[in-house]
């Protein structure tokens, strides 16, 4: 007889003891498989410490990332989308907003603040991806618009961090008309020759690329972002064949002349910060 | 143009065109000396009852069709009919001309509207009538190219204090791969950027389809008009469908959901005007569409061209910053 042996059979945790570990302390990385620790990332900007993948990263924690101390002032939080089109797919536009706001806490795909970025203030406004795919409706329309005329009213310079599928269908051409508000309202920045740095993250499509996301005086992308006009999907229908291997990514963009620059994450603070010395010191 | 009719039938015009085809028929034994007057005059009646039954209602959807429809006038259609000699200009200056997008000065026949001749840069996306037309045309859907054109030409019509007129018609920007290589994304936002700003008046007329950004493109102005029968969004009904509902059988739910069309527009402030189109489309009777469209422009024109360019600038950017519906605080 072994010197051990086990009195009760099977798994002794209960199922609802195994369902309660806490979510996320692990993570795979999706490009190389390494089994990342949440903590580790935590303090590596969430870019994988072995193939430098970066995670989708919220509008949250770019403020905490880029404002001074992660000390900023958020506006128009309490910006709250309707449903104008009564719009209803397989499921309403009303439903989707509710769920979306439940699981994200936030009211809509687009966060705006103020605060210092290596002494300068800024103002900044950021996508989320996780709130309907951070797509473009009437409220992100608003924020953004806000951030461009509150750099304008302060003589800020303006960021935009970009996350986005593009305008929203479910508020029809009330989204598209978004994409002409937001780049109309840069013009003043160009009139007031104030700095409008553009980043964007993966994914930025569709109409937010065509309009604010593209107009930065200088556009910076994250490594491996998808970036692009048409969808992947839209444009290997169209041609029939297989889109080459990187087509759309920030790689392919700054080839094509698109984006200024592609900064890691990690260095993205100091990037920013080294520009508008640039800029605006003498 | 009857025959044609024939061959582009709509389903939802078939009992139409089928009472309209006995009509005819019975009109021709008449004059062969069958006297059919009485007979003539309840089917004249019939016809007339459903012809405005029919398009009197149309859902979402048929107005789709109707913009989409293969005898519907496009931009040089407009471009025969509402102005004189038109000098096409072509080409981007940086890679090549796209003809989904044309564009050139032109002297608009304001005085056949109550108001005057004067030059104008007309820029329009611009179909084809048969199969290497549209080829040729890319069924109207731009490259990055055209979106550079019509931004190079509406800034030259500014430096001339011109009025431009665009005309939209559009599936949607062309979703290819070098069309993505040469920046169709920031081709369509410097150009929501440039006119932001241009200080000449900018008259947008919506003529069929406009969808998305390729339609937004060219359109950005101080007047939106919009054919009753055009749709203007921000994706066609077939690609809403496939994303939404991951299928293409629901584009006449996406239609409806997208609230598309003239009617619908007005109510959200995204157009001013609805231009009325004839009984049955505007490819049933193109003069009374060029008339409409023409008077409608004119009156535009004539509006906008009192103003000085600072208030036009002024004035465009509140009409766009009021676009989009929100509720602020924690209502």
């Amino acid at each position: 007889m072994a010197w051990f042996q086990r009195k009760k059979k099977g798994i002794l945790t209960t199922r609802n003891d195994q369902n309660n570990i806490p979510e996320g302390h692990w993570v795979k990385c999706p490009k190389c498989a390494l089994i990342n620790n949440h903590r580790e990332l935590d303090g590596n900007a969430w870019v994988c410490v072995k193939c430098d993948y970066h995670y989708r990263f919220g509008a949250g924690r770019y403020f905490d990332l880029l404002f001074d101390n992660a000390t900023y002032t958020l506006h128009d939080a309490d910006l709250v989308p309707q449903d104008p089109l009564s719009f209803t797919d397989r499921k309403a536009y009303a439903d989707r907003l509710r769920t979306a706001a439940q699981e994200t806490g936030m009211n809509d795909a687009v966060r705006a603040a103020t605060g210092n970025v290596g002494g300068h203030p800024v103002s900044m406004a950021a996508m989320d991806f996780s709130f309907i795919g951070g797509s473009m409706g009437s409220v992100v329309g608003e924020i953004v618009t806000r951030a461009i005329k509150r750099a304008a009213a302060q003589q800020m310079p303006l960021i935009v961090i970009s996350q986005s599928g593009g305008a929203r269908m479910m508020e029809g051409a009330l989204s598209l008309m978004q994409m002409a508000k937001t780049s109309a309202n840069l013009t003043r920045l160009d009139q007031m020759r104030l700095p409008y740095i553009s980043v964007l993250t993966n994914p930025t499509t569709g109409g937010v690329t065509a309009s604010f996301a593209m107009l930065g005086d200088i556009n910076i992308a994250e490594p491996g972002a998808l970036i692009g006009f048409a969808g992947p999907r839209v444009i290997r229908e169209t041609i029939g064949q297989d889109l080459p291997p990187g087509f759309q990514s920030a790689e392919f963009l700054q080839d094509h002349g698109f984006v200024d620059m592609i900064v890691d994450r990690r260095q993205l603070r100091s990037r920013i910060v080294h520009l508008l010395d640039l800029i605006l010191e003498p | 143009m009857a025959k044609n009719q024939a061959a582009y039938l709509l389903d939802f015009e078939k009992p139409l065109v089928e009472l309209e085809m006995k009509l005819n028929e019975m009109r021709a034994l008449d004059t062969n000396g069958v006297d059919l007057t009485q007979e003539i005059a309840e089917l004249d009646k019939r016809v007339d009852e459903l012809r405005s039954s029919i398009y009197q209602n149309l859902t979402r959807w048929q107005r789709v069709q109707l913009a989409r429809h293969p005898l519907r006038p496009y931009t040089l259609n407009y471009v025969e009919a509402l102005t004189t000699g038109f000098v096409e200009l072509r080409g981007d200056r940086y890679y090549a001309d796209d003809p989904a997008i044309v564009s050139g000065f032109a002297t608009f026949r304001g005085s056949n509207y109550d108001y005057i001749d004067r030059t104008v840069l007309v820029v329009g996306h611009q179909k084809g009538r048969d199969t290497r037309q549209r080829k040729y045309r890319r069924f109207g859907m731009p490259n990055p190219e055209g979106y550079r054109k019509a931004g190079r030409l509406m800034r030259i019509a500014a430096k001339f204090g011109k009025p431009i007129l665009c005309l939209l018609d559009t599936p949607g920007a062309y979703p290819g791969m070098e069309a993505e290589e040469r920046g169709q994304a920031e081709a369509i936002a410097r150009n929501l950027f440039d006119m932001a700003c241009l200080p000449v008046p900018i008259i947008v007329v919506i003529i069929g389809e406009g969808a998305s950004g390729g339609a937004l493109g060219i359109g950005v102005g101080d007047r939106m008009l919009m054919l009753e029968n055009a749709w203007y969004s921000v994706i066609a009904p077939e690609s809403c469908s496939s994303i939404l509902w991951r299928s293409w059988d629901y584009r006449e739910e996406a239609a409806r959901a997208l609230r598309l069309t003239a009617k619908d527009l007005k109510k959200f402030g995204v157009i001013d005007t609805i231009v009325p189109e004839p009984l049955g489309g505007a490819h049933r009777d193109p003069d009374a569409a060029f008339n409409a469209v023409g008077r409608a422009a004119a009156a535009a024109m004539q509006e906008l061209c009192t103003l000085s360019p600072e208030t036009l600038i002024a004035v465009r950017h509140e009409r766009l910053d009021q676009i989009g519906k929100f509720s602020e605080g924690n209502a």
